[in-house]
């Protein structure tokens, strides 16, 4: 027998925040997992919104290609404020 | 615990220095408290034995509905009621956080359910003992709810990332369901004294299996060394049983109930409770298929399964018919 397939989950949980991953769950289509997602994942007011996504539509990057990836970023640190000390004469900048 | 005895395959713990440069890297993440993600290299002996673990975690979850459903429509109130169902429905949910971080290790919910259903792959011990007055209701919530907590809260800080999440989830639930227990548990223990007769009459029944969820001593087996290795259990059997016994023995002296061991007392030494022998063939029996409600829970659940067959299929052809019209639609415009 064929299964269901797998959706993955994404609650909007106040106003004003993104979406978040919160798990994932099997339904025949996007509508039934949308009514699931309702009651696996916000049964105590968790959330204002749903997205649900195919499982099997979400590429993701690779562990291997971490270095790759964000290594960039770490020898960057200029990007962050903090980097630039600021004189405790000039306070809230 | 909710998953008791779970074997790690291996027959000794390897030393860093005996590991491939992968089995190395892979000990140093963990030892360094560095989640594990799905898709990281992972030693095919954690990756079934981290499946094994959920699984049968998972089944409790699912298998653990029935006893508490025997008492839905009997509830004495409405409150009771709707309080149970709602605990009822956190089981399900917790079974499938736990399911989906399953298949995050490449195997399907189906396969692993059917695992269940053929008898393969063992649910916690606890769910094999029936529920025969209302007070069992709320010596479940405040007893084997309290032990699942008790071996949940570290499992939140488990190697493995989806697994640890799940516990997250559950956890913050556990505690509505352990103390809507207590509170059921004291209100009858407050009771007339045929209800405050009912709670003693269920601590009595439920005490010994509830110490008997953490599993038999494992100090010195390898399986469980090579999943504290692991990081996939934190604590052994005997540190998480004493946990609670030296928790809920002062919860029952306030209700006013005995817990049934006589040589249950306080060691000023120690400064633990000391507490009388487990019957382990009992529970040698339970587990091996033999406890009182062991062919009655899974039949039950086959029944379910094969009941909603029909529905399963019903609504994977409702959605292939809906997505085939939607494909025709589209050409036609
Ligand atoms: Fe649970
Ligand atoms: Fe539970
Ligand atoms: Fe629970």
């Amino acid at each position: 027998m064929k299964e269901w397939p797998l959706w993955e989950v994404f609650i909007r949980s106040q106003h004003g925040l993104a979406h978040k991953h919160v798990g994932s769950l099997h339904a025949p289509d996007a509508e039934m997992a949308i009514n699931n997602a309702r009651d696996v994942y916000t049964r105590r007011n968790e959330g204002l919104s749903i997205w649900v996504v195919p499982a099997s539509e979400v590429s993701a990057s690779s562990p291997a290609d971490k270095e790759a990836l964000f290594e960039p970023a770490n020898n960057k640190i200029y990007r962050h404020p903090t980097f630039f000390p600021v004189p405790e004469e000039v306070k809230h900048m | 615990m909710y998953a008791q005895m779970v074997d790690t395959g291996v027959k000794r713990v390897q030393g860093l220095d005996e590991m491939s440069a992968e089995e190395r890297a892979f000990q140093e993440r963990i030892d360094a408290g560095i989640k594990i993600e799905a898709k990281d290299w992972m030693p095919e002996g954690y990756r079934r034995t981290l499946i094994r673990q959920i699984s049968q975690h998972a089944h409790s979850e699912i298998v653990g509905q029935l006893p508490e459903g025997n008492w839905v429509t009997r509830a004495p109130s409405l409150k009771r009621k709707a309080i149970l169902l709602a605990k009822i429905q956190d089981e399900a949910g917790h079974g499938l956080y736990l399911y989906s971080a399953a298949e995050t290790l490449g195997v399907t919910r189906d396969q692993v359910y059917a695992d269940l259903l053929s008898g393969k792959v063992k649910y916690s011990s606890i769910f094999n003992y029936p529920t025969t007055n209302w007070a069992d209701i709320g010596t479940v919530g405040w007893l084997v709810d309290g032990a699942a907590i008790m071996n949940q809260i570290p499992l939140c800080r488990c190697s493995y990332g989806p697994y640890s999440r799940a516990m997250v989830r559950v956890c913050k639930e556990e505690s509505f369901h352990q103390r809507q227990g207590y509170d059921l548990v004291m209100t009858m223990a407050r009771g007339t004294p045929e209800q405050k007769q009912m709670a003693q009459d269920a601590l009595n029944r439920w005490w010994w299996p509830a110490l008997m969820m953490f599993g038999p001593p494992d100090s010195d087996s390898v399986h469980s060394a090579q999943s504290m290795q692991w990081k996939i259990k934190i604590l052994s059997n005997d540190e998480l049983r004493q946990k609670f016994v030296d928790q809920t023995v002062p919860q029952a002296e306030y209700l006013g109930l005995t817990v049934p061991d006589p040589e249950l007392k306080w060691n000023e030494d120690t400064g633990h409770y000391d507490f009388g022998e487990i019957d382990w063939e009992e529970f040698r029996q339970v587990v091996a298929g033999n406890g009182p409600c062991n062919r009655d829970r899974l039949r039950t659940r086959v029944k379910a399964w094969d009941d909603g067959a029909w529905f399963r299929d019903a609504l994977l052809a409702h959605a292939e018919k809906k997505s085939e019209r939607q494909v025709a639609a589209a050409k036609a415009a």
